[in-house]
């Protein structure tokens, strides 16, 4: 069977199972749309947060990003697995307690204000959608490099599915949708990694493969790498770049706003008790982990066959480089996407690829007649044509556009469907219309999560043009005025509703600000983004702590020099300190 | 003594015990992996510089331990402060 057959079979297989699993447990109230009816068992709804949290970004840049960044995106792999440690002690088991559907729900009630309310419900529509726009980008490049359908054309497709998961299962339906995109993404992931360690090292697991010694040799494979990147003028693979207190803003930052994703965290209302809850994160990490410890290896074995690729031999040998018109068949492939490209500046018809940003290595690369890096590599690619470069068969190449698909749509299902709720619930029924029955109300969730989907493939067909810049938005904004409202919330009885508004806006404004002052989103940016432009040498990456460590100091402020909260709020507090129901 | 059994001394525990987690938490990313990164890349573990380790899977590894540790150790002070929801029927 032809490729294009196989890959068409591996989605179309995978989207019959999960429509069928929406289909069998599709919701009948609005207990089962927004929290499943809280009956999720932990380990399935820890495999269901690591799909939902494990987004096109994790499937498909972040090995590629780790490639080319080396030591440098530890940030990612840090930051985005410790906020689960944030998650589990300081706000699942409490949230769970609680008990209720939504993340601003809780904000309302306990900052006893509808205003509060509305807060939380613009970071939290305002993150999610920044988020949704870059899972349509992922379905997009997906289907356009594998199915050959033009990019809308496969939005549509995946758009649909969504919609039939999404609308009619709502939170049960997407549950146990998710379950099965897990097992799907995570097979598809792990499957190449260990045919590519077993090649490269000999060791079937990647995790140990990337410390073992390069296949029949005794270098460790990290020092070959060193070696052969650095030779190119590149960085040192395991050195970073950055300057120490950026990398760990940076960190913080994807730490506390993984803390803070609303999509995250009401992934946890759904468990039967406080204890599952906590038990739950677990799960949810070790699910995670699987692809988060593969991925360091994926990356620095992808940056390793690619340069060799390039270069055979010796730096500057006149028949080491690389022959164009011999190039391999997943060139060809990729250079067909746009996302790979050559351009033979010195007209000797080899590729030559280096670092012509580091001076003294592009003096010597003159000296051998190189006139410029002459490849350009989408940092997207690598985990997509990483089986091929490694040469494994048809099906495993099936298997990553399965894997791919799955975790873009389990992501934007779990964004759309804290979209909605925040509509139905948090809009519609506590501030509009607060008499409709349940019925509609389960209509209406129905309808936003319809009319989110609309919005969110709009945003993927007409990307604007700041998707992928604002990646920093989402998390520095949940950092910055989600989580430590709800830290406070139930760590302090003392702060109250005018702390935590001036507390939350004052994150969110600042944040934004700074943010939109560096990137220009909608303008051209006020300030070049440099280091020596930043405050304390923060990149806008990282500059949500700031904007969490102003949210406490206001809140805190601004609540001391006002009442304690009402009495009825205390107890509150209090009930979801304990897990048993007082 | 009798034990202080109070709503307050659980609450107490429980801070004490999410402290002592988050610092290993701190240790092992933010320490080991960024802060004290260089110096701990002349140690090697294998073909791994032990900083670079850290900070791409040591750290993660550890924060799964320090879940599971924390889950375990609430069950055991719920328990003993009588506030677990282990039993049918509670705990909504």
């Amino acid at each position: 069977m032809s490729l294009q057959a196989l890959t068409y079979l591996a989605v179309g297989l995978s989207f019959v199972v999960y429509i069928t699993i929406a289909f069998w447990s599709r919701a009948r109230s609005t207990g089962d749309f927004y929290v499943a009816g809280g009956h999720v068992h932990p380990v399935a709804n820890g495999m269901a947060t690591a799909a939902d949290w494990m987004s096109a970004a994790s499937f498909i840049s972040m090995a590629g990003l780790i490639a080319f960044l080396g030591y440098g995106g530890s940030v990612y792999l840090m930051g985005w697995t410790g906020g689960y440690v944030l998650l589990a002690l300081l706000l699942a088991p409490y949230l769970r307690k609680y008990g209720r559907f939504t993340v601003p729900e809780f904000i309302g009630d306990r900052y006893y204000s509808n205003a509060a309310r509305l807060v939380a419900v613009i970071c939290l529509i305002f993150i999610s959608f920044t988020y949704v726009a870059g899972q349509m980008r992922g379905v997009g490049i997906v289907f356009s490099r594998f199915l050959e359908v033009p990019i809308h054309v496969g939005l549509m497709i995946g758009m649909a599915v969504v919609f039939i998961y999404a609308v009619l299962g709502g939170m049960k339906g997407i549950t146990y949708t998710q379950v099965a995109q897990y097992v799907v993404l995570i097979f598809a992931y792990t499957v190449p990694a260990v045919f590519i360690s077993l090649q490269l090292t000999g060791n079937p697991l990647p995790q140990l493969g990337l410390g073992g010694t390069v296949a029949g040799t005794d270098v460790h494979l990290l020092d070959r790498l060193d070696a052969i990147v650095t030779d190119l003028g590149f960085r040192a693979f395991t050195e970073g770049n950055k300057s120490t207190i950026d990398v760990f803003a940076i960190t913080m930052a994807l730490m506390v706003g993984t803390a803070g994703l609303p999509h995250v965290i009401v992934r946890f209302f759904t468990v039967p008790k406080v204890s599952d809850a906590r038990r739950s994160a677990g799960w949810a990490l070790l699910f995670i982990a699987i692809l988060y410890t593969t991925a360091p290896a994926v990356g620095a074995m992808a940056r390793f066959n690619l340069t060799n690729t390039i270069q055979a031999g010796e730096v500057g040998a006149a028949d080491a480089n690389l022959v164009y018109a011999e190039r391999p068949q997943w060139f060809r492939t990729w250079e067909d996407t746009g996302l790979l490209r050559f351009e033979d500046h010195n007209g000797d018809g080899r590729i030559q690829y280096y670092d012509d940003a580091n001076e003294d290595f592009a003096r010597q690369a003159e000296s051998f007649g190189w006139k410029g890096n002459e490849l350009t590599v989408d940092r997207d690619i690598m985990v997509l044509a990483n089986p091929e470069i490694a040469q494994l068969p048809d099906w495993v190449i099936a298997l990553v556009a399965a894997g791919g698909i799955a975790a873009a749509l389990s992501t934007a299902a779990g964004l759309l469907l804290v979209i909605s709720a925040a509509f139905s619930h948090d809009l519609l029924k506590s501030v509009i219309a607060p008499n409709i029955s349940e019925k509609q109300e389960l209509a209406a969730g129905r309808v936003a999560a319809a009319v989110a989907i609309v919005v969110a493939g709009y945003l993927g067909w007409n990307p604007p043009g700041f998707v992928a810049q604002v990646v920093a938005f989402a998390f520095g904004l949940a950092a910055a005025s989600l989580f430590p409202a709800i830290l406070m919330g139930i760590f302090s009885t003392r702060v109250n509703k005018q702390g935590a508004i001036a507390g939350m806006v004052t994150g969110l404004v600042f944040t934004f600000a700074y943010i939109l002052a560096f990137k220009g989103v909608f303008f051209e940016p006020l300030f070049e983004n440099t280091v020596d432009n930043w405050l304390f040498g923060i990149s806008p990456e990282g500059i949500g702590v700031v904007g969490m460590v102003l949210n406490f100091a206001v809140a805190w402020a601004v609540s001391l020099a006002g009442e304690p909260p009402p009495e009825k709020v205390r107890q509150l507090v209090e009930d979801i300190r304990v897990p048993r129901a007082a | 003594m009798k034990e202080d059994l109070s709503r307050q001394a659980y609450w107490r525990a429980n801070i004490r015990l999410v402290l002592g987690c988050l610092v290993a938490w701190f240790v092992v990313s933010f320490g080991f992996g960024i802060l004290l990164a260089e110096p701990l890349n002349a140690i090697h573990l294998g073909g791994f510089k032990l900083g670079f380790w850290f900070a791409q899977q040591g750290s993660i590894m550890a924060f799964l331990l320090i879940i599971f540790f924390y889950a375990w150790r609430m069950n055991r002070l719920d328990h003993r402060f009588g506030v677990d929801d282990d039993e049918p029927g509670v705990g909504s």
